[in-house]
């Protein structure tokens, strides 16, 4: 697995605005991830607004807020499904403004989606294969022809894409039609298919939603996995407060568009902004 | 002078047909989504109606044209219950590929039960008669075709804004879901949305044969997807939009047969659909869409 | 043979030689039915028309069936092609060398004009797509409608544009070499089928799947989708201009008359019908309409009646059409005979204990 870490200059010591978070083994190193000022506006509509992050090269970060707060807006804005009104967002210091979606993923990021978006009439192994596309390297003409790099290529990719189906257990469900799945599964081919990539970041986008205590904490415990494994940050939307506390090490609040609070877990537990936004002002004095 | 006067009206007469036409088109899409490819051949089907009355039953115009009116919107609305209907929930292209074969199942059928030849109604015009006006000679038929649609955009207008029914196609056009919770029957909208873009078809189909004299089977097919890219080019799902973009293909058709190339005539047509897409496809008065990820 | 107990796979060395067999056999037999005088010219005109319908309803399905888009043009892209080859054939002494029955000289010129009318179909693949495939759905229709029948009212009237005679217009162009014999034809269907299922089981294949499945999807794992859809919709493009000139050497003389909408939607009545994203449905679908129409020929136009309500009825009741998104293999279909007799042995055998 190639280590994108290693090709890239260690830099000075990033000055950090306002109150990131990033774990100490990354203090030394690029921020994987700098938005700053990031907004869109959608007509009359601000959706989000100011909007700053850092997250460090393996960060497990969590984004949290209220529904409607713009969560998913900001994971669009940084895979480039909806551009930028303004703003920057750099990837391991690369200006990613003029990129579109699926160059952002072949440059590191790589996302879930909240309504699950797998392809559906595929298998689950072609599933996990159009992730390994990018590292398969053969020529519309090496495919007509069949040519040796065709083979080797799609061999090598085979067996990738079963090694990474066994970290989620899937891989007895290899010639399985994505669609008929059953839904904790098809969550967990989505992020498969998303490591597939290779990506230095990843955004999951509520990949708890809908799975019971016990399948959500062999879920905490993969993303943790995942992050040691592959040595990526993670970025994830989530509602369930127990996951976020027990995995995040820095969670980013929003709330009406707007970053309300960012911190470790312990700073947003007792912050009164976050709780009042999640649970209303307290009547009376 | 009078020349120029002449040919204002042709094209302004041409384009209310279209105009008509695209204003059946626009509203079915804005409500279900669906380019209605046999949209054009209901006028075929209303064109027919009105020769059979006149020539062979010998009914009073007027009668005639009502006649035909009906028939276009109870063809319309049948053709939605049976073909469109069961295909509420399935993909658009699915819609798509029924609506062609609709097209297809009018346009064959009418040349098996009539013959592919053309009738014509040139010796019992439904429309004689003509007047001077700024030194030209001008129909009553043109004349009566630009009124007669100036006047249905007006009432459509006033049915879309004023009317509860009217109301109700806006809603359903808008969020079909929350239409239903609201209580709206989805059925009877769609129904009565077909209804009257039929019926406006059918009174376009009326000015044609009155304009132009003829009904032949697959009269409908170009005159349907000419309409098609008028309500493309106004901008489809809005009604002023589709009464500007029948103007503006009418005009542009007829200055291209005024040019002597009239061989090319269908073919700028579709050029001017194809630039629309490309440059402005929600056309001249249409809004964008955007899609939520 | 046996890679793993319990159960066979064939190796592909082994796969393909069975492919090949098979297409050999197919293709030996009727050759010998025919030189042998037993099946007739009429029936090899018709095979002929299976042939040339094949190409076109398994290229269309590329953009349809496995794109996933609803491209109406496909006539036009057969136009195309039909009178490139027919003009190129026409320019070579390919006329002469076929009276003389040269069949090694006339050969280079053959392959040539099939493969120049499927370039330049390509092409205009290539122009109509890149702001075609822009669109989505219902406009995507519509403007490969526009430019189809653009591309026809262009060979009907071009020629007074040019001040020479070039396609002859609506007069039509004649005296075109007629090449479509059956090995030809039968030559050109099985390097289709071949080249289209190379590029789908592949990398490239894959990702137009998914463009299908899933667009934004596909593009969050970093398939470029633009390219993607233009290279199935070229590819689409180049076989049915292949077929097109097929279809000139097959009649000898073309009108572009013949390649209006109503071609187009006979084509995707095929696919339809075959199964969308299934190659063997389109074959069989257009095998099976091309003989019942040739069967109905009597019946004129309760044929095209008949047409329009099979298109209604299947999309209502069996959208999904024959096949659906079958995909056909001779070797898996042996695997899984071979499969089930190894167990049925293996069951008796410990019945046997």
């Amino acid at each position: 697995m190639s280590d994108r870490s290693a090709n890239r200059p260690r830099t000075r010591l990033v000055p950090v605005p306002s109150k990131a978070v990033i774990p100490e083994r990354d203090i030394d190193k690029r921020p994987i991830l700098e938005c700053y000022h990031l907004g869109i506006d959608f007509g009359g509509l601000t959706a989000v607004n100011d909007f700053n992050l850092t997250i460090g090269r393996t960060e497990i970060a969590g984004l949290i807020g209220p529904n409607g707060a713009g969560k998913t807006t900001v994971f669009n804005l940084l895979t480039k499904v909806y551009q930028p009104t303004r703003g920057t967002i750099l990837l391991d210091g690369l200006d990613t403004s003029k990129m579109t979606t699926s160059q952002i993923n072949r440059a590191g990021i790589a996302r879930t989606f909240q309504n699950i978006r797998l392809f559906r009439e595929l298998t689950v192994l072609e599933n996990v294969l159009i992730g390994l596309h990018n590292e398969m390297d053969y020529r519309l003409a090496g495919a007509v022809l069949r040519l040796p790099g065709y083979w080797r290529a799609e061999r090598i990719a085979r067996e990738r894409a079963l090694e990474l189906l066994s970290i989620f257990d899937l891989q007895d469900l290899a010639q399985t039609k994505a669609g008929s799945l059953p839904y904790g599964a098809q969550r967990r081919l989505e992020i498969v298919r998303a490591l597939a990539t290779n990506p230095s970041l990843l955004l999951l986008d509520e990949p708890a939603a809908g799975m019971n205590p016990s399948e959500t904490a062999e879920l905490m415990d993969n993303i943790v996995r995942i992050r040691d494994l592959f040595q990526i940050a993670v970025l994830l939307i989530e509602h369930d407060m127990n996951l976020v506390m027990g995995i995040c090490e820095g969670i980013c609040v929003l709330n009406f568009g707007e970053v309300i609070a960012k911190g470790t877990p312990d700073d947003i537990k007792n912050n009164p902004v976050v709780i009042e936004a999640y649970l209303g002002k307290k009547g009376g004095a | 002078m009078s020349d120029i006067f002449s040919q204002i009206v042709n094209a302004l007469q041409l384009g209310s047909i279209y105009a008509l036409v695209a204003l059946g088109y626009s509203m079915v899409y804005g409500i279900i989504l669906l380019l209605n490819f046999a949209h054009g051949d209901i006028i075929m089907v209303g064109a027919y109606v009105t020769f059979f009355a006149v020539v062979n039953f010998h009914l009073h115009p007027l009668l005639s044209m009502l006649l035909a009116v009906l028939v276009s919107m109870l063809l319309g609305v049948i053709i939605e219950k049976v073909a469109y209907t069961p295909l509420r929930s399935a993909p658009r292209l699915s819609l798509l590929i029924t609506a062609i074969g609709v097209s297809f199942l009018l346009e064959n059928g009418a040349q098996l039960v009539f013959g592919a030849d053309t009738k014509s109604m040139t010796r019992t015009p439904l429309i004689p008669g003509s007047v001077t006006l700024f030194g030209a000679n001008v129909t009553l038929a043109a004349v009566y075709t630009i009124v007669m649609a100036i006047l249905s955009m007006a009432a459509l207008t006033f049915l879309v804004q004023r009317t509860k029914l009217g109301k109700a196609m806006r809603a359903v056009s808008e969020d079909m879901q929350a239409a239903q919770l609201m209580g709206i029957s989805l059925n009877r909208t769609i129904s009565f949305t077909f209804a009257v873009g039929s019926a406006l078809a059918g009174i376009g189909a009326v000015l044609h044969i009155g304009s132009y004299y003829q009904a032949s089977p697959m009269m409908g097919s170009m005159l349907g997807l000419k309409a098609f890219v008028a309500a493309v080019l106004g901008g489809i799902g809005s009604i002023p939009g589709a009464m500007l973009g029948g103007f503006a293909i009418g005009v542009i058709e007829t200055l291209v047969i005024v040019a002597g190339l009239s061989t090319w005539k269908d073919g700028v047509v579709f050029a001017i659909l194809i630039v629309v897409l490309l440059v402005k496809p929600t056309g001249i008065l249409g809004h964008p869409v955007t899609e939520k990820v | 043979m046996k890679e793993q107990t319990g159960r066979i796979r064939l190796s592909m060395p082994l796969r393909y030689t069975i492919n090949l067999a098979l297409t050999a056999a197919l293709w030996a037999v009727p050759y010998a039915l025919i030189r042998a005088g037993a099946i007739t010219s009429y029936w090899e005109g018709v095979m002929v028309t299976v042939g040339i319908n094949v190409i076109l309803a398994v290229s269309l399905n590329v953009a349809t069936g496995y794109l996933g888009q609803l491209p109406l043009g496909h006539a036009g892209f057969m136009a195309v092609g039909a009178y490139t080859g027919g003009i190129f054939m026409k320019a070579t002494p390919l006329a002469a060398l076929l009276r003389a029955k040269n069949t090694a000289a006339a050969l280079p010129y053959v392959v040539a004009a099939l493969l120049l009318s499927g370039i330049v179909a390509g092409i205009f693949g290539l122009i109509i797509g890149i702001p075609a495939l822009r669109l989505r759905g219902d406009y995507l229709a519509i403007i490969t409608l526009g430019f189809g029948e653009i591309i026809r009212v262009v060979l009907t009237n071009v020629d007074s544009l040019l001040g020479f005679k070039f396609t002859y217009g609506a007069a039509g162009l004649k005296q075109v070499p007629k090449i479509s014999g059956f090995t030809t034809v039968y030559v050109c269907v099985a390097l289709t089928c071949l080249v289209i299922h190379m590029v789908m089981k592949s990398r490239h294949g894959r990702a137009i799947l998914s463009i299908r499945e899933n667009e934004i999807a596909a593009e969050s794992v970093g398939i470029n989708t633009t390219y993607y859809k233009v290279t199935a919709f070229v590819l689409s493009a180049f076989f049915a201009g292949v077929a097109g000139c097929l279809y000139g050497g097959y009649l000898g003389s073309l009108f572009p008359a013949t390649f209006k909408f109503m071609k187009s939607i006979e084509i995707l009545v095929m696919v339809v019908l075959g199964g969308m994203g299934s190659m063997l449905g389109s074959v069989l679908a257009a095998t099976v309409l091309t003989v019942t129409n040739e069967l109905l020929r009597s019946v004129g136009d309760l044929r095209m009646v008949f047409y329009a309500l099979l298109l209604i009825v299947m999309m209502i009741f069996r959208p999904k059409g024959l096949m659906g998104t079958y995909d056909f293999s001779m070797s898996r279909l042996l695997e899984k005979g071979l499969n089930r007799l190894a167990r049925r042995g293996g069951k008796e055998a410990a019945g046997n204990e």
